[in-house]
Parts: C-alpha cells; structure tokens; sequence
C-alpha cells in the first residue's frame, strides 16, 4: 500500500506551500509516498524542492514536464494522473486544496469510480476521515469504501512538513508525458503581485469588511499590514469583495480562503455564518467594530467597539511606535 | 446554431439558517428547516438565461435529483427563465446517502440523453460543501471543465471563460460540449416576478429514477457521525487601543 501526493507547482517553478500540509497528512496514513509534479517548465526546481522534506518517506518524485501542462489545465493532467494509478495501485492520492487539486482530483475520482474526500480537517485511519460541512457548523466523521481514497487536505489544518535532515534524494523518475488535449486551451492569467505573503500562509491578517466604504479606505489596512514586512497581509469578507472594494482572491470564508493565521484583525466585519467558517481556526481573533452587537465580538479573544476610522490610524500610530 | 443547455438545481438548507447538528449525531436538524435553490445553481440558472436572451442559447433544461420537495426548486429554475424542467426522484433512505458521484452520473447521463451543449452547475452546494459535482460530471463524459467562472463569452462552439483561481484569475478557452462552474461574481441573480410564477406552473416537468437513466446510485461512503464544532471560546473585549497592543503585545504577536 502507499500514497501518491500531488505536488503542485506554482509561479516561476516554486512548489505550493499547501503541499507541505498534504505531505503531513499523507505522512499520518504510515506508508510509502510518491509524489507527483506537473509543469510546463522548471519542474528540475520545483523537484529540489521537495527533495529537502524527503524525511517524511517520500521514495520517488515522479516529473511530467510539457508545454502542455501550462495552466495546469485539467484536461492535460488528468490522463497522466489517471495512467500513473493504473500502473501503481495507490491506495490513497492527497493533495493540498487549492484550485489545482480542487479542479483535478475530482475529475480523476469519476474516471476511477471513486466518491472523493474534499478538504479533509484530520486523518482518523486509513478509510475514515473527518471534514466540516455546512459552513463548518458540522464536523462530519466518513468512512471511505472505495479502494482508492481521493483527498484533498485543508492546509490550515495540518501543520506543513518542515524540511528534514536526509540525504535529499528521493528517487526522480520522469514521466513519459506526451500530452494530447484539443478540449480546452490556456489564454492567460492575471495574478496579483505582491510583496506580501500569501493569505493561507500569512502570520498575520488585517481583514477588512463593509464598513471599510471604499476601495480607497483599504489602504488603511495595507498601511497596518506593511508594519510587519513579510509576515502580514490583507483579507477581506464577502460583502467588503461584492461591494468592490478589493479583488475577489482576499475573499475569506465558506466559498473563499479558509485561514488559520497566529493573528486575525478583523476590521468593520459584522461576522456572518459564512465569513467566521473561513477564519475561526485563527490563533487569535481580534474584532473592531462600531457594533457591539456584532455576532464577530461572541468568537474573538479582544474586541474592541469603536470607529474603526478612528481605532485604525491610532492603532497604526502606537504600533509604529513600538 | 444557438445552444441547448442543461443546468443544474439543488435543494439546500437556506444560506441564512443557523444550521443544529441533530443529538443523536445521524446529520443535521432539516424538518421545519427553511430550504432553498443553493445560492451558486442561482447564479448558474441567471447565467443560462442570460445566454438565452442573448440569443446563444435556444434551450434551457433545469434538473434537481432529490425527493420531491425538489419540484420547488425546479419551478423556481422555471419561473426564473429555464424552459423545462427534469426531476430525478430520490427518497429516503436513498436521498440521505446521496453523494456527489452519483449526482454526478445521473446528470451526465440526462445530459448524454437530452444531447445539450453546456452544462452549468454551481461550483459548490453550501450543505455538504463539496466542490466536485462539475468536475466529476466533466470526467464522466471525458468534456473540458471550465471552474470558477467569474466571466463567460460563447462563439464559434467555444467558449471562454474568466476563472477565480488562488491569487487571482485567469482565462481559459474549451471547447463545447462543456461543464462551466459558477462563481460568485459570474453575475448578479434576478427574481422571479409573479406573472412568471404563475407561467411557470404551466411549463413541463418530466420525473424520471434513476434506473430510467440505468445509473447507479449506491453510496461509495458512509457518514459515521456528526458533531458541533468545537466551540470558541471568545467574547473579550479591551477597552481602548492601548490594552488592544500590550494584550498582543504579552501574547508575542507584535
């Protein structure tokens, strides 16, 4: 028995931090791991990578490199993936959730008849797993009867893989990927840059909501955020998304980002239902909000009522200061 | 050469419900529960009708698999603009242990049937959270999936869609027949007015099972048990910025 991970490359070669949080959960179920790494180009980098966390059993990295897999299209993946467990016999294929896994792991399922796990919180054992439904206001304890298991892990919920004191050398085997797809072409993507961290990864989030007003009035959070270099960044709820006043990828909650950073400033959000399922796990929650009411005060550690446009440049001022 | 399209309808908890898990832990707290179309199908029905009135599509075909509660949802689907209507009917104890496979199966299996262009499905259900329905019908019918889709444009049996991806968007093109999955920001639903109510009572709704469709519905997993979350425990509150920094301050976290 043993895992496949799908091992996803992101911008300029790098390897997704999601994946070291599926490489933990893989590790839990106790077997041998290969993983396997898709690219149009650059995959030899993405590899080393991985090469540093081979102390969490990985014995081969298996590289699909071809221009054809730019975007990472699901038509192009999914055969390669699907011809690499017929010849293995995985008993379970993990990913991280992302919009990669989210989009290739479920297509590949229905190719092999087999009812995938999404967005897994824990590993019980080797068929049982448990994950929030409804908006997490229910955890669901399942068990899988399929022979293969087909699991994408919620990165928050595992802590990633840190990197391992072996040799590094996990086998690499490439594979044969002559890729044929007339079904579906990539045009181009519009990634915003930024010097900040990713959401998923970021120490700190200043997250901001309705009563922010305006596109311009987020700079106020960016302000707060560009205080701590590297470490922190900027969210945003749904309703703060819809009216405008951000892009829609720092959307937070059931159907955005989920986010567990050590610190959560939740900033003229009223925190509905949807809005606290992607950031409850948060280590500490803070709230500012002119409404005392506001059902956010019931689950953050310190609230604060106030203005927040008076409570920002304060808060922004004394921690320059400090 | 406009397109026929077959989109899909789910009878969900309504978004705004406080959802219980039940006591003796089998599932959540549904009778009395207020239930309604689940918000991404919304968006998928506006998103039909849209490339209707544009004239790129000529067929609207709604289906819902569930008990037959779903016949609501349905009219819904038809008051809003979708032209017919298919219930897939499953009760009981074959409704509770429903998983996204089959639903998928069954909705390749009308779409092979009614041979459409398009399928639009929202790209998650807010109950059971998901997000594999389109993907899985895509797979079963070996068509290009286009997920997310925060913008749609159809010609020339292509169609090229704007998806929401981690840290931003991007643009594929596939070609049709297709499943597209909605995003939130696709567009803006619209309400069914009362003339349209009362039209949509008129407009046919076939029932079929599905061994008419010769699918297979048995469940792949068996739902163990379900549980509250683990309650926060939250509620304090600081009275000035000043406690706020020396509280995160004590705690290491600026």
């Amino acid at each position: 028995a043993s895992t496949l991970v799908v091992a996803e490359q992101i911008d300029g070669g790098k390897l997704a931090p999601v994946t070291l949080n599926a490489l933990t959960a893989a590790s839990q179920l106790k077997q041998d791991i290969d993983c396997v790494i898709f690219g149009a180009d650059k995959t030899a980098e993405t590899t080393t990578q991985l090469q540093k966390f081979n102390n969490s059993n990985i014995k081969k990295i298996f590289v699909a490199e071809n221009v054809a897999f730019k975007g990472l299209l699901s038509e192009a993946v999914t055969p390669v993936l699907l011809d690499l467990q017929k010849k293995n016999n995985y008993t379970h294929i993990l990913g991280g959730s992302s919009t990669f896994t989210k989009s290739i792991l479920p297509r590949l399922a229905a190719l092999l008849d087999v009812q995938p796990i999404s967005d897994i919180t824990k590993v019980v054992d080797k068929d049982q797993f448990i994950r929030f439904v409804y908006a997490g206001n229910a955890v669901l304890k399942l068990k899988s009867n399929d022979t293969v298991k087909i699991i994408t892990v919620r990165g928050t919920a595992f802590e990633a893989t840190k990197e391992g004191g072996g040799s590094g050398q996990a086998n690499v085997e490439k594979l044969d990927s002559s890729v044929k797809n007339d079904l579906s072409e990539f045009v181009e993507r519009q990634i915003q840059q930024s010097e900040r961290p990713e959401l998923p990864s970021a120490r700190i989030i200043f997250s901001g909501g309705r009563a922010l007003k305006s596109k311009e009035n987020f700079k106020l959070l960016y302000d707060l955020a560009d205080l701590f270099p590297g470490q922190a960044t900027v969210g945003a709820s749904r309703a703060a998304v819809d009216a405008g006043y951000c892009t829609n990828d720092l959307q937070i909650g059931q159907t955005g980002k989920i986010v567990a950073p050590d610190l959560y400033v939740a900033i003229g959000i009223s925190g509905a239902i949807q809005h606290i399922a992607g950031m409850k796990d948060s280590k500490v929650i803070v709230a500012i909000n002119k409404d005392g009411d506001a059902p956010i005060f019931a689950i953050a550690d310190y609230g604060l009522v106030g203005d927040l446009f008076k409570v920002i440049p304060e808060l922004n001022e004394k921690l320059k200061k400090k | 050469m406009a397109i026929r399209i077959l989109v899909g309808v789910k009878r969900a908890i309504d978004y705004a419900v406080k959802v219980q898990v039940k006591t003796d832990k089998t599932g959540v707290v549904t009778e009395g529960v207020k239930h309604s179309m689940n918000p991404f199908d919304e968006i998928a029905v506006e998103e039909a009708i849209r490339l209707k009135e544009k004239k790129v599509a000529q067929e609207i075909i709604a289906v819902s698999c569930g008990p037959t509660q779903c016949q609501e949802t349905l009219r819904t689907a038809l008051a809003l603009g979708a032209d017919r209507a298919i219930h897939v009917e499953i009760n009981g104890k074959d409704y509770e242990t429903l998983q996204p496979l089959a639903i998928s199966k069954l909705i390749a299996a009308v779409a092979k049937k009614e041979s459409v262009d398009l399928v639009l499905l929202g790209k998650q259900a807010i109950d059971d959270d998901c997000n594999q329905t389109g993907q899985m019908v895509a797979g079963l019918l070996s068509w290009p999936q286009a997920l997310f889709a925060s913008k749609v444009d159809i010609k020339d049996k292509k169609a090229e869609v704007m998806r929401e991806i981690d840290g931003g968007s991007e643009t594929i093109r596939v070609k049709l027949p297709a499943v597209i999955t909605t995003d939130l920001r696709l567009n803006q639903p619209r309400f069914a007015n009362l003339p349209s109510i009362q039209k949509a009572k008129k407009k046919p709704m076939a029932k079929m099972s599905p061994s008419d469709l010769g699918v297979d519905i048995k469940p792949h997993q068996e739902y163990l048990s379900y549980e509250e979350p683990p309650k926060r425990q939250g509620g304090g509150r600081v009275s000035s910025v000043d406690e706020l920094i020396s509280k995160l301050k004590e705690k290491g976290l600026v």
